[in-house]
């Protein structure tokens, strides 16, 4: 089991140096893998990671049911807003990997398939702005991994448990500690950036149109990024949430408990029974046969 | 039984999409029913519950199932065209809308036969992430996640059984991580499922195999 708090994981950053350093350490512990096997192994991750981006901007995903796919590479190619720049490189690439994702393409769940595109998006964003190569990238993995690890024990990582904000929220904090780890943060600066994002994140739920993962989850994957992005500069502003991660993830797990079954993946409420939502969702079954 | 969790459990697993509940673990179920049947089946209906049935068409997970029980892996490609590669690995499947009552609402069954008289039913839920659960084995109640191998032990239902095979193990040097008996009735058939570090060797199982109130032996490797 990876950390089952984030206070334990800045207890041990303290004495290995880094969350990435902590989080490989107790991996190294418990899996008895040596540790180059287990770079090797998130390097082989983020291979995959980077495949995923470059097949979704590049337009080539489609899913059967033809509500996604393309948008990827209208945000890559085309428009070019007041905040072209990382923000939209990002939002190019979490977009980039859902639809890579709905379209059966192969992706690293990131902590789940729904959510694949923003740990992706942000990381590999964060990594170009900085001229990082792939070493900072394995361990802004590791950190974002014992994050998500934290999450999945204290509360959960799927959206039929929680809602979106268990996946997308989920994502969004662990990129964002990752993001600001990479970045040169402290580790406490890192715990801030996670609970910035997932904060912003609380609550929302998971209503996919047709059961889909595609309306709205490959939109999320964006909004998500946007999010962990945000978080990120005001932890390293040095901006600090009062409510320690751990705390917030509580709150999470309970706000999950309280979102009705009809807004937990079950496609029975929000923008999936809405008219067009059920309209379409209903097209995109009838048109699988 | 025993559920091993790894970072790359969090960041992964590396899957096919759109879904580790509906696409990934539907693969790792088909692949566990496939190991537990010992061969690609040459005929297999597989019922879908709750979730499965109403969104699993939409998340490919009738490809997923349909590419477990071929022994594609969960991050191939290839899932995309598992119907097609079943015609020509002479696997006709169909599939069914089932009412499994209070069963975890992402639950398939399968029923599994082939050509020389052998049948199967298994069933198994997807939990969320890619983790499964198979929770039937023909008339047996279990819990096999497939995060380790395993050994089935198909036996008589009479003292010493378990301590027979498990000091072949022992003698074998075959770590045990955890242990479950089953058995359809007293005194009649049962089930010995013994998940193991490593997987159980050649030596092992042929001795396993060839003790006394053994009736069947059989390997499922960690999917």
């Amino acid at each position: 089991m990876a950390h089952t708090s984030f206070a334990s994981l800045l207890a041990d950053a303290e004495v290995h140096g880094s969350l990435a350093a902590a989080a490989l350490a107790l991996e190294v512990l418990e899996t008895g893998r040596v540790a180059e096997e287990v770079r090797a192994g998130m390097r082989a991750t983020l291979g995959v990671m980077r495949e995923s981006v470059d097949a979704g901007r590049a337009g080539r995903a489609r899913s059967r049911s033809g509500l996604s796919g393309g948008d990827a590479a209208l945000l890559a190619t085309g428009a070019r807003g007041p905040l072209a720049g990382p923000l939209t490189e990002a939002l190019a690439s979490a977009l980039a990997v859902a639809e890579v994702n709905a379209s059966m393409g192969r992706i690293v769940a990131a902590p789940t398939g729904g959510a694949s595109g923003v740990l992706p998006g942000v990381l590999l964003t964060v990594a170009d702005s900085l001229g990082a190569g792939d070493e900072p990238l394995v361990d802004a993995l590791l950190t974002a991994a014992a994050v998500g690890g934290v999450i999945a024990t204290r509360a959960s990582l799927s959206g039929a448990a929680g809602g979106c904000q268990a996946e997308i929220g989920s994502a969004a904090a662990m990129a964002a500690a990752a993001g600001v780890e990479m970045a040169g943060g402290t580790p406490a600066c890192s715990g801030h950036a996670a609970s910035l994002a997932l904060q912003g994140l609380l609550g929302l739920v998971c209503d996919p149109v047709g059961g889909l993962v595609e309306v709205p989850c490959v939109a999320r994957n964006a909004t998500g990024a946007a999010v962990a992005l945000a978080a990120m500069e005001m932890a390293l502003a040095g901006i600090e949430f009062p409510i320690p991660f751990d705390e917030v993830v509580e709150a999470a797990s309970q706000v999950g408990r309280s979102i009705p079954p009809s807004l937990r993946e079950t496609a029975r409420g929000g923008l999936a029974v809405t008219p067009t939502g059920a309209r379409l969702g209903h097209g995109a079954s009838a048109g699988e046969g | 039984m025993t559920r091993q969790r790894s970072l790359f459990d969090v960041v992964g697993p590396v899957m096919v999409g759109p879904s580790s509940s509906h696409t990934a673990g539907a693969v790792r179920l088909g692949l566990l029913a496939r190991a537990v049947f010992g061969s690609t089946p040459a005929h297999a209906r597989i019922g879908l519950h709750g979730s499965f049935a109403s969104t699993g068409r939409g998340h490919g997970t009738d490809l997923a199932l349909v590419a477990g029980l071929l022994g594609i892996a969960p991050d191939d490609l290839s899932i995309r065209d598992a119907v097609r590669l079943a015609e020509q690995a002479g696997l006709c499947v169909d599939f069914v809308d089932v009412d499994l009552g209070q069963a975890h609402p992402n639950t398939a069954r399968f029923e599994l036969s082939s050509p020389d008289g052998r049948t199967a039913t298994l069933e198994g839920s997807s939990l969320g992430g890619g983790d499964v659960v198979l929770t039937r084995i023909d008339g047996y109640d279990v819990e096999v996640t497939g995060d380790l191998p395993l050994l089935l032990v198909a036996h008589l239902d009479r003292p010493g059984e378990v301590a027979a095979v498990t000091a072949v193990l022992a003698e074998e040097a075959v770590n045990i991580a955890g242990m479950q008996v089953s058995r359809e009735r007293r005194g009649a058939d049962a089930l010995m499922l013994i998940e193991t570090d490593l997987e159980v060797g050649e030596d092992a199982l042929a001795r396993i195999a060839t003790a006394e109130g053994v009736t069947g032996v059989r390997v499922v490797p960690a999917v």
